[in-house]
Parts: structure tokens; C-alpha cells; sequence
């Protein structure tokens, strides 16, 4: 069962033995099996374990493994009986687990790595690195100044699709509210959302369009007495990470797409000189910004050289594997940006009958696709009003809590 | 024993579930079987083990049916894809006479299905898009308002997005025909010549119903004139022709020129085919197929010499004159200086076939065809749930039939020289008796003269009354091996029709197990098997309602060969 490029098949069999498999921060997690059993619990199984050596070690990577060797074996031990999960709750296992994590370099608030998954700004407008929220939450070694923090991020990956005509086919978000925290197990939690916001179709809150989600789904420890009514979610997390809850959006986003591409292309066949202009065109409110802008443009094959008009400095593009690749550190709201970009492709085939220039694109000058993100903003309009904890133990000052929204892109495509 | 909990609820509930008198007592195997569901403190884990075990119960009436689906109802909503799954493959199986539950449980699945193939796993989502095409071979309709989300996107791995069009393929509706195929025809032009390959086969696929539309977009397709393109293509086009005859005209002003594109071999064929059987359509179609014969020497590809013959054959019928200098130079080449001999074979033939005379041929190569378009709607009639459903959830889906099919039978006799697992296997869903064993016992059972009657259902009380009223009317010694698990003698007697009402767990002293039959002709049979540990051999005694000397020994020949097999699975 080949397929092309370096994939494999995500379920294999060999020698009496199913393989099936995840591939995970540069990792590939194996589980075998001889039984015909479900794809989807072993799939769940390994997502788990990921998370869970993630809540031990910090962080998972290939350093990671091999040097806590001991822990690693230790979990799986713990977590897997004769083919059966005895139990993936954090909790249950730190009474198990002896061995500590060794952790690649000590917790540092000085660290200012680069933009990670958790750690941002709060309201009391103070920054945390994103490295805050990678040691390990499991550590048995209760460092009194180490701080007893809660993260809670509001990610929402955007996937457009955008047609060659400009007319939208396709628009869809999904969200995950992501909780980590480092408090003590049991300590209760209230999260509070945007009160109007309405779940289906035909529900309707407050006054005003408001902000709509299609599904939503809740992980299996949140208590929804208050959610009907006030939109509040209340759980009592164990430690380590946890998707308190799972949104989908489609068609119908209240704001407008963050992003437009305008697009034109001159082809000249016979001398087989490609000139491709690009306005891109950002249209998320003033005071927002978009983030590590790249476009991704597969040209055709045998491109042969590329030159460049950029409208700002801080743009870069350059050819890459075949494809052009202009990267735009920073855009803020409103503002438009431009490239022009000319390349050499001798003997290109193309759509007949016309005539020697044109502006139809030739074969091989694929969709664009954007990625990008958007800190601070959340394409559905769902918010986090509150995070409120109710701790009972006073030992340590008052627990800190880092709220962040983000969007990112999924999958943004502009046909040509 | 996966953990369902504390201690003592395990214990008990171990008891209850492996006791073989339980599972004959029917109403306090059904009391354990609601506690195990109402089980609350179970996480995802437990959940799916319970719902993976439930699968063995089959409810006696239908109100206790409902019941368990009432009361697994919430496990159908829960956060956790593997509960999700399992629980609907519970409902599916539990309720397979009841086509609507089965329409309705799938309903309530294609949200979380559908959330699991925009996951960000991918592969969770590879596996939910296997399941969601088994779901659409029974209900065609039922994804079809939401096809955008199974189009493509440019950074998914090649695995997805072959999946994504197959089932683009199969969810096309009216409302949804126009936007597919403009999505299909974008994934044409794709880089990836594979890709462009598979979405073109696809649009094939559609093309059986919405002819017209399609066969416009693959006329356009061939303009560009890609060689990866146009050999698709015009595979489709002859697959197309010989399904919808009403699109031939169309196909047959678009082939010219296509020939300067095709290289490879399936591509050259399929040309070489639609020229000859509709070669009276295409003005250009003789010397087409003279420019191949030109190159036939350079060719190498038999089967297209072979193609090449039957063509050039068929059109010399139609059009005689232009084409008979053509086939005498094939002919004469194939016969005096082609090294293939299956290509020599039938230039030959086809020879001295035309040395019969034209009547013959035109009587062999242009005889009525048979009407592809019955098979085209048997195939695409829907398959029933139950055909499917013990496949769903499982790896079935994953791997697609016809590679289960080959892996299934490189497993099964190599399953015999595996030990099975220890006592607790509930997990196993696989035969315990080897494929082969059950082959050989099932025939036994069949060639002699006796029917047993399936399922059974003998009370234990009948049983008892009907036993002690009875004379012995036959012993035997048979060679006995050891201890046997219940759960193992249960199903290999299950396979012939005998039912076990009670067995001794492994290991007791002495070991006894009770068995009744039936036979078609009312004759009941009461067995008793006694072992003694330290025998080899266990005591067989038969008690028959009827005295009926020959039944009574096709019986014990049945019985023989049950025995003798489970004696040679090791425990």
C-alpha cells in the first residue's frame, strides 16, 4: 500500500499485525494489533498519550523522549494492561508514576521564545512568555514559587475557499476552547462566554444578529447547569490539558473574511515571460493586525528566474520548491499590500485558442493559500467574558490567569 | 479486565459476566447487563468496552431492545469519537430489523462523523471519511447538503484527498451536481498527476448518471493536451460509452487528435478500442490506426497489439476498403515476425477466420451485445445497513474490501498456531475457531442425513424435566484433551446447532457440560459430558426423545467431529 511522496498509509498490515499510527510534533506514535477493533479508539488512544507525555515532559519532541526514557516506559506501563487502557486521567496516574520529567532547561520568566500555543495577555495587561505554559504540569517537586497559573486559549482555524471569480464556495471555523491548568486538581472553575451567543440556527439572543455557532459539543467533566441560561461553563479540571469545548461555524461568519486577494496575471506565450500582480487586501478592523502573513503561489513548471516589486520593506519573496513564497511579517487592519512579481517560463502549455498574450492563467499556476494569524480575534465573535476560580487552599498568592483568543488559518484558498 | 471501576464492583460484576449458569439464567444475566450500562463513573475508556462487549447480547423481545437504546442514548452524544462510533455500531447491530432506528442512529452520527473529518487530526479524519463512504453505499442522500465540506484542500495529505473525491463522487445529487463537478473539473489541473488522475475517474463515475454535463468537462479536459490527462480521459470515455450508449456521438467528436498524447499503454487501448467499435463515427479513425500499425514493430506493449488486431478487424467490417491494406501488413506481421505468442495466436486466428469468409466474422465480432445498463443499476442499487453494519467501526472500512479480503485469508491459517489470549478476552471479535476448523466441522455437519435446528431455545427447566424422564439411549468415550474454556465449546456447538445449557468453568472437578439439540423432525437430543481429570477421554452420554436409531448416529458423528476439534485447540 505505497503512496506517493514519504506518507504512509495511516493503517498497515504485516505479518499478522495491524499497524496504525499518528504522526505528532515530528513523532510517529505506533499502536499494533491483531484484533479487528475500532480505528477510532486506538486514533483517541495515541492523541492521549501524546497529551499526556506533553503534561509530564513539558513538551513533546524527539529531545524530549530520549531523555526521559524511564517516565515514557513507566506511563505506558501504567496506561495499558494486556491491550487494555486502564485509565488516561492525569490524575489517577500521578499516583503511580514515580519517576520526574527531566526537563531540557529550567523555567525562566526571561525566556521570550517565540509565539507558542499558550501565554499571552491578560486584562491585567501583563505578558507571560509562551514558554510559560511548556514546563511540565506533573512535577512533583512543589516549588513554592512556582506559580499556580491557569491558560485558557479560544483558537479558532479558519478554512475559506475562494473561487477565481471571487465568489466565496466555501467558509468554515472551528473552535476549541483549550484549557491548562497548573492549579491544584478540584479547584473550581466558571468560565463565562459572550451571553448572546446562540447555538443552531433558529436560536435567537439578545437583539441584533449576534454571534452564532453551529454545533458545540463539551468535554465530558463540564457542568451545563448555567450554560442555557447565562452562557457560564463550570468544571472542576484535573491538571495538565484539557478541550473544555468544541464549536463549528460554516457560511455564515459575522465579520468579513480577513483577507481578499485580487489577483491578475499577463502571459505572454510567445516569449514566455509570466507577470503576476497581487493586491492583498486586509479587512479586519483598524486596530487589529494580522500576523506572519505567508502566500503560498505553486507556479508552473520550469519557472525559470523572478524578479520582484514590493509595495513594503519588511516583505520578502522568493522562489521555494517550485511555488512562490511572499511573507509578510505584519499587516494591520484596513491596509492594503501589493507585489508584483515577474518570472521567465520558456515552453508553457496552456489553454489553446487564445491568442499569444493573454490573461488566462496558465496550467500550473495553482490556488493561492494564505496562512496567517490573528491575534487578540476570534472569526465566530465568541469570546471568554470571565474566568473566575474559586481556590480553596490560600498557600500561594492568587492563582494567575492568562485568557487569549486567537484565530489562525486552517486552509485559506484563492483559486487564480 | 479493563477497569470498570472499584474493586468490588469488578469482582462482581467478573463473576456474574464469565458464569456460565448466569448466561443461561436469562433474567439475571439481563440485571447484570443494565448495571454494566448504567455504570456512570466509567470514562471514555470503559465506556467503549462496555458498548465493544454489549455487542454479544441479543435482546430477547423488542421492548427490552428499546430499553438498552434508551438507556445508551447518551452515548451516542458524548465527546469521545471512539464512544460515539461504538455506540452507534451497537445500535446498528442491535437494531437490524428495524430499518428506521438504523436510518435514525445514523442520522445522529453524521454530526460528530462530520466533525471528525475536519478534525485536526489527520488521521482521525482519514478514518472518518472511510466510514462516512460506507454510510453513503446505503444512504446516498444522506451527506449530500454538506459537500463542501469534503472538498480539497491543497496542504491535506494525498491519503485525504483521495478519499475526498471518492466520496464527492458517490454524494452527487441534483442540487449539488453543478458545484461538484466545477470542484472535480479544479482538481483536474491539479499538480499532482495522481490526484488529476483520480478526480478525473471520478467525474467518470458521476458521468453514469449526469452524462451530458460530465462528458462536456472531459471534452474540455482533453484540449489541454496533458499526457497524463488525456490517457485518463479517454479510459473514461471508452468506460462510459459501453454504460450510456447515448453519449457516443459526443465522445466520437472529441477523440481526434487525442493520439498524440497517449504514451502509455492503458491509454493506447482504450483509444485503439473506441476506434474500432465506433470507428464508422470517426472519418479519421483507419488512419489512425495505420499510423499505429506503422509502429507496431517499435510497440511494446502486447496488449495493445492485441487490441490493435480485434480493432483494425472490426473496422475493416464497417469500412472494408480503407482499411484492408492496413490489416493485411498487421496480419502479415504478427504471423511472420511477432515474438509474443499470444499476439501471434490471434492473428492467426483472425486470419484464417477471413480465409472462412466475411460472414463468418461479421458473425463472431459483431454478435448482439449484452445490456451493461441492468448490471450499471444493480450496482448502483443500495445496499442494505445490515450487509455492513458488523463492519462499522472496526478496520474493515479503513483498509477498503477487497484488501480486508486478502489480509483475512493470509490470517487464517496462520491463526492456528497462535495461543488465544488469556480468559478475559472479550475484546476478541474473531472467530475462535480457526476459518479452516469451522469449514470442516460445518461440512460434516451438512453431508449426513441429519438437520439440526438453529437457535435453539431449550429453558434449563425443560431441560432438566425432559433429562431425568429419559433413558440413556447412547455412550461413548471420546479422546479429551483438557479443560476447555466455556466461552469456546459454547461457539464451536453453537456452529452446528447444538446448545450448551450449562457448563463447568475450566478447571473444575469433575467437569460436566449439558447439551441439547434438535432435529428438523422434532427429535430432541440430551447430552451430558463427563471428565474426570486424570482421564484422556471423556464420558459421553445421549438421551433422545424419540428412538430413532439412524438420527441417533448421524448425531454422534456430528458430536464426534465437534469434540475432536475443540480438542485440539489449546486453552
Amino acid at each position: 500500500m505505497g503512496l506517493p511522496g514519504e506518507e504512509s498509509p495511516v493503517v498497515m498490515h504485516h505479518d499478522d499485525r495491524h499497524f496504525i499510527h499518528i504522526r505528532h510534533s515530528g513523532l510517529y506514535l505506533v499502536a499494533t494489533t491483531s484484533e479487528n477493533i475500532s480505528p477510532f479508539s486506538l486514533l483517541e488512544l495515541l492523541s492521549r498519550l501524546a497529551t499526556l507525555l506533553g503534561d509530564y515532559c513539558g513538551s513533546l519532541g524527539e529531545g524530549t523522549i530520549s531523555r526521559n526514557v524511564a517516565l515514557v516506559y513507566e506511563l505506558l506501563d501504567e496506561v495499558l494492561d494486556y491491550g487494555y487502557v486502564q485509565t488516561t486521567s492525569t490524575e489517577m496516574l500521578r499516583n503511580f508514576i514515580q519517576t520526574e520529567a527531566v526537563v531540557s532547561k529550567p523555567f525562566s520568566l526571561f525566556d521570550l521564545s517565540s509565539v507558542g500555543l499558550f501565554g499571552a495577555e491578560t486584562q491585567q495587561s501583563k505578558v507571560a512568555p509562551s514558554s510559560a505554559a511548556s514546563r511540565p504540569v506533573l512535577s512533583s517537586r512543589s516549588d513554592p514559587s512556582q506559580k499556580n497559573e491557569v491558560f485558557l486559549d479560544v483558537v479558532e482555524r479558519l478554512s475559506v475557499l475562494i473561487a477565481s471569480n471571487g465568489s466565496l464556495l466555501k467558509v468554515d471555523v472551528q473552535g476549541e476552547i483549550r484549557l491548562k491548568s497548573f492549579l491544584p486538581s478540584g479547584s473550581e472553575m466558571r468560565i463565562g462566554l459572550t451571553e448572546e451567543f446562540c447555538v443552531g440556527k433558529s436560536e435567537l439572543r439578545g437583539y441584533g444578529p449576534g454571534i452564532r455557532v453551529d454545533e458545540v459539543s463539551f468535554h465530558s467533566s463540564v457542568q451545563l447547569d448555567e450554560f442555557e441560561s447565562h452562557r457560564i461553563l463550570r468544571l472542576q479540571p484535573p491538571q495538565g490539558e484539557l478541550t473544555v469545548m468544541r464549536y463549528q461555524l460554516s457560511d455564515d461568519l459575522p465579520s468579513p473574511l480577513p483577507f481578499r486577494l485580487f489577483p491578475s496575471v499577463q502571459w505572454d506565450r510567445g516569449s514566455g515571460r509570466l507577470q503576476v500582480y497581487l493586491k492583498l487586501r486586509c479587512d479586519l478592523p483598524p486596530k487589529s493586525q494580522a500576523l506572519n502573513i505567508r502566500l503560498h503561489l505553486p507556479l508552473p513548471r520550469g519557472v525559470v528566474s523572478l524578479s520582484q516589486e514590493l509595495s513594503s520593506p519588511e516583505q520578502k519573496a522568493e522562489l521555494c520548491d517550485g511555488a512562490l513564497r511572499w511573507d509578510l511579517p505584519r499587516v494591520q487592519g484596513g491596509s492594503q499590500l501589493s507585489g508584483l512579481f515577474q518570472m521567465e517560463v520558456p515552453g508553457l502549455p496552456g489553454p489553446p485558442g487564445q491568442g499569444q498574450s493573454t490573461s488566462a492563467p496558465p496550467l500550473g499556476l495553482g490556488p493561492a493559500s494564505l496562512s496567517f494569524e490573528l491575534p487578540r480575534h476570534t472569526c465566530s465573535g465568541l469570546q471568554v467574558r470571565f474566568l473566575r476560580l474559586a481556590f480553596r487552599h490560600c498557600s500561594n498568592a492568587n492563582p494567575h490567569k492568562w485568557v487569549r483568543h486567537l484565530s489562525h488559518s486552517d486552509a485559506y484558498v484563492i483559486r487564480i | 479486565m479493563p477497569y470498570l471501576g472499584s474493586e468490588d464492583v469488578v469482582k462482581e460484576l467478573k463473576k456474574a459476566l464469565c458464569n456460565p449458569h448466569v448466561q443461561a439464567d436469562r433474567l439475571r444475566y439481563r440485571n447484570v447487563i443494565q448495571r454494566v450500562i448504567r455504570m456512570s463513573k466509567l470514562d471514555q475508556w470503559g465506556q467503549a468496552e462496555v458498548l465493544n462487549f454489549l455487542l454479544r447480547y441479543q435482546p430477547r423481545s423488542e421492548e427490552e431492545l428499546f430499553d438498552i437504546l434508551n438507556l445508551l442514548d447518551s452515548f451516542l452524544k458524548s465527546s469521545s469519537p471512539s464512544v460515539v462510533m461504538g455506540a452507534a455500531k451497537l445500535f446498528l447491530i442491535l437494531a437490524e430489523k428495524f430499518p428506521h432506528v438504523q436510518t435514525d442512529v445514523l442520522m445522529q452520527v453524521k454530526g460528530p462523523l462530520l466533525a471528525a473529518c475536519s478534525s485536526e487530526s489527520r488521521e482521525l479524519c482519514f478514518a472518518a471519511l472511510c466510514h462516512v463512504r460506507q454510510i453513503l453505499h446505503s444512504l446516498p442522500g444522506h451527506f449530500s447538503s454538506h459537500y463542501k465540506k469534503f472538498f480539497c484542500s491543497y496542504s491535506e495529505p494525498h491519503y485525504i484527498k483521495l478519499q475526498k473525491v471518492e466520496v464527492l463522487c458517490e454524494l452527487v445529487n441534483d442540487e449539488n451536481v453543478q458545484q461538484v463537478l466545477e470542484e472535480l473539473r479544479g482538481y483536474c489541473t491539479d499538480v499532482s498527476a495522481d490526484f488529476a488522475q483520480a478526480a478525473i475517474f471520478a467525474i467518470g463515475g458521476i458521468a453514469r448518471t449526469y452524462t451530458d454535463q460530465c462528458v462536456q468537462i472531459l471534452t474540455e479536459l482533453l484540449e489541454l493536451r496533458q499526457e497524463h490527462i488525456t490517457t485518463v480521459v479517454v479510459q473514461t470515455f471508452r468506460d462510459l460509452v459501453w454504460l450510456c450508449p447515448q453519449c457516443t456521438e459526443a465522445v466520437c467528436q472529441a477523440l481526434p487528435g487525442c493520439e498524440e498524447n497517449i504514451q502509455d499503454s492503458e491509454g493506447k487501448q482504450a483509444l485503439i478500442w473506441l476506434l474500432g467499435v465506433h470507428g464508422e463515427r470517426i472519418p479519421s479513425a483507419p488512419y489512425v490506426l495505420e499510423d499505429f500499425v506503422e509502429n507496431v514493430k517499435a510497440e511494446a506493449f502486447p496488449a495493445v497489439k492485441m487490441e490493435l488486431l480485434t480493432a483494425l478487424l472490426r473496422l475493416f467490417l464497417s469500412r472494408p476498403a480503407e482499411c484492408q491494406d492496413t490489416l493485411g501488413r498487421l496480419l502479415h506481421y504478427c504471423v511472420e515476425e511477432e515474438k509474443d505468442m499470444a499476439v501471434r495466436d490471434r492473428g492467426l486466428f483472425y486470419y484464417r477466420l477471413l480465409l472462412a469468409g466475411v460472414d463468418g466474422v461479421k458473425r463472431i465480432l459483431c454478435s448482439p451485445k449484452s445490456d451493461p445498463s441492468l448490471g450499471l443499476l444493480e450496482d448502483q442499487a443500495e445496499r442494505p445497513v445490515n450487509s455492513w453494519a458488523s463492519d462499522f467501526n472496526t478496520l474493515v472500512p479503513v483498509y477498503g474490501k477487497a484488501r480486508w479480503a486478502t489480509i483475512s485469508k493470509c490470517q487464517g491459517p496462520e491463526r492456528r498456531g497462535l495461543e488465544l489470549p488469556n480468559t478475559a478476552s472479550f475484546a476478541a471479535s474473531g472467530p475462535l475457531i480457526p476459518e479452516e476448523d469451522k469449514e470442516r466441522v460445518q461440512e460434516s455437519s451438512g453431508s449426513g442425513v441429519l438437520m439440526l435446528v438453529p437457535n435453539l431455545q431449550l429453558t434449563a427447566e425443560c431441560f432438566e424435566k425432559a433429562w431425568l424422564s429419559l433413558q440413556v439411549a447412547h455412550q461413548q468415550a471420546l479422546p479429551w484433551q483438557g479443560a476447555v474454556h466455556p466461552d469456546t465449546l459454547q461457539m464451536a456447538l453453537q456452529v452446528v446447532h447444538i446448545q450448551t445449557i450449562a457448563v463447568s468453568r475450566a478447571g473444575a472437578q469433575p467437569w460436566k457440560a449439558y447439551l441439547s439439540a434438535q432435529d428438523d423432525a422434532g427429535c430432541l437430543f440430551l447430552m451430558e459430558l463427563l471428565w474426570e481429570p486424570g482421564n484422556s477421554a471423556v464420558q459421553i452420554s445421549v438421551k433422545q426423545s424419540e428412538p430413532r436409531p439412524e438420527a441417533l448416529s448421524s448425531f454422534m458423528s456430528v458430536l464426534e467431529t465437534v469434540i475432536g476439534t475443540i480438542g485440539d485447540i489449546k486453552l
